[in-house]
């Protein structure tokens, strides 16, 4: 903040500190609104629920830019340190679509598996094919 | 970049040899440029903990609601809600503190590049009370989760119906209390006082009457070998209409996730209030003013603490207001 007086700097931070405030509040605000706490059955209307889930995302990640340029003084380095310490951070993109992925992909497999066990088998179909160790060796020596 | 930080010219007169190659990579201090990038690898580490719990809520059929998991408040205060809940109300208290200790760290370091060692000391000390603040803030709530709500590592009391129903009274005999598919529910002890962890939708239960809490079924609950009370409900709607299920333990991982994460948030904060009353007193003793570098420690643990309010800006979004 070389390029601001002391007072103006002084002032800046306060501003800081209100804008955050607000962000945080207003976060608060959309998130109880999309869980239905301030008006009723807002929680069953997917795409309410979606927009605000998205909103608060976009809220967060203001949040963070705002600490990171202002309040660590980001923006007054010069750029390749920003870049060499914001641009690795990029590599998070895949890691949250691929886990993610997986992480639907592990609910799909745990319901097939549910599913599976509440299978009923009918026992009379399977009695004919029952071979016993013995009948199985001999059928293996005979070949 | 034009607007140079006094600090950095500073140090570049001072540092002998700039790094011993006659210019400072990035016109940076070693100290500082070595503190953004241990930042950069803690970040990862929160980011790998932050999308595991990612992918394991997308991998359970139910999840937690947050907010009825974090609607409690200490000194009775969620009672002054609708409905004796507080969600967020707590939380959002707690992610002030940090960020007003996060402005009054700025303030310190500004007084720094100042050389005014009376106001690094006297905003560094407002940093400090802020950081106490928090972690007194996140141990009643870890008690209070712990204690009054029972949740564990292991265990997680707080689950989530899948479809809409309605509860069974104590006879077995259909009551008037309904909910519906989505709805988060927090299983009791039997018998236990239900003090600031009581949620509303179980009410109707006083310590004063007598109940038989023995372990095993009863018409209206089931006691589990824990002593918790699952209670009865019969399904309305769907493909299970008429069905009497009892209430079910959420996912496991929900406990472990947030005493790991938290906890690893909130040995962050410990270790940032350790450091910054070690660098309080080495700044009030003069050490910093004689080294003439505008106080570029308190730069430093200036970054740090900046860091743990910017980790908490996540943990708040995904724990709390997703």
């Amino acid at each position: 903040m070389a390029d601001l007086s002391y007072e103006e700097s002084k002032k800046k931070v306060f501003f800081g500190l209100g804008l955050l405030a607000v962000v945080t509040l207003v976060e608060v605000f959309i998130s109880l609104f999309g869980k239905g706490w301030l008006i009723e059955g807002v929680d069953d209307i997917g795409w309410l629920v979606a927009l605000s889930a998205l909103l608060i995302i976009v809220l967060s990640a203001y949040k963070a830019y705002y600490i990171i340029y202002e309040f660590m003084h980001m923006r007054y380095e010069v750029k390749g340190l920003a870049y060499s310490v914001l641009l690795p951070t990029a590599l998070l993109i895949w890691a949250i679509i691929a886990f993610f992925q997986e992480g639907t992909s592990w609910k799909a497999r745990r319901q097939l598996i549910e599913d599976k066990n509440a299978e009923k088998v009918d026992e009379t179909k399977l009695q004919g094919s029952v071979i016993d160790d013995q009948t199985y060796i001999l059928e293996l020596t005979k070949s | 970049m034009a607007s140079t930080d006094t600090a950095i010219t500073k140090d570049k007169e001072q540092e002998s040899g700039m790094w011993e190659g006659a210019k400072a990579p990035f016109k940076a201090s070693y100290g500082k440029l070595m503190m953004w990038y241990f930042l950069l690898s803690d970040a990862f580490t929160f980011s790998g903990f932050l999308i595991a719990y990612g992918a394991l809520r997308f991998s359970s059929p139910t999840w937690p609601v947050p907010d009825a998991v974090f609607q409690t408040a200490p000194f009775g205060i969620h009672t002054w809600f609708p409905g004796d809940k507080a969600p967020l109300i707590f939380v959002t208290f707690m992610s002030f503190l940090l960020i007003i200790s996060s402005v009054t760290m700025v303030r310190a370091v500004q007084e720094g590049h100042r050389e005014n060692q009376k106001g690094v000391v006297f905003w560094m000390v407002l940093t400090i009370l802020g950081g106490l603040g928090f972690l007194g803030c996140q141990a009643w709530e870890w008690t209070n989760l712990i204690g009054e709500e029972h949740m564990t590592v292991t265990r997680n009391p707080f689950g989530t119906h899948t479809t809409s129903g309605v509860y069974l009274n104590e006879d077995g005999s259909v009551s008037d209390e309904t909910f519906d598919a989505g709805e988060t529910y927090l299983i009791h002890k039997a018998g236990g006082h239900h003090g600031e962890g009581e949620h509303g939708g179980e009410g109707g239960e006083h310590a004063e009457e007598t109940h038989d809490y023995s372990q095993g079924d009863h018409a209206g609950y089931y006691v589990n070998e824990n002593n918790f009370l699952q209670r009865k409900y019969q399904v309305t709607g769907g493909e299970y209409d008429g069905e009497v299920r009892m209430q079910s333990f959420g996912p496991m991982a929900f406990g472990a996730l947030f005493y790991g994460i938290t906890g690893f948030h909130g040995f962050h904060v410990f270790s940032g209030v350790l450091f910054l009353i070690i660098i309080a007193i080495n700044a009030g003793s003069g050490i910093y003013a004689a080294r003439k570098n505008g106080y570029e420690m308190v730069e430093k643990i200036g970054l740090y603490w900046h860091f743990v309010d910017l980790v908490w800006v996540f943990v708040f979004l995904v724990f709390y207001l997703l």
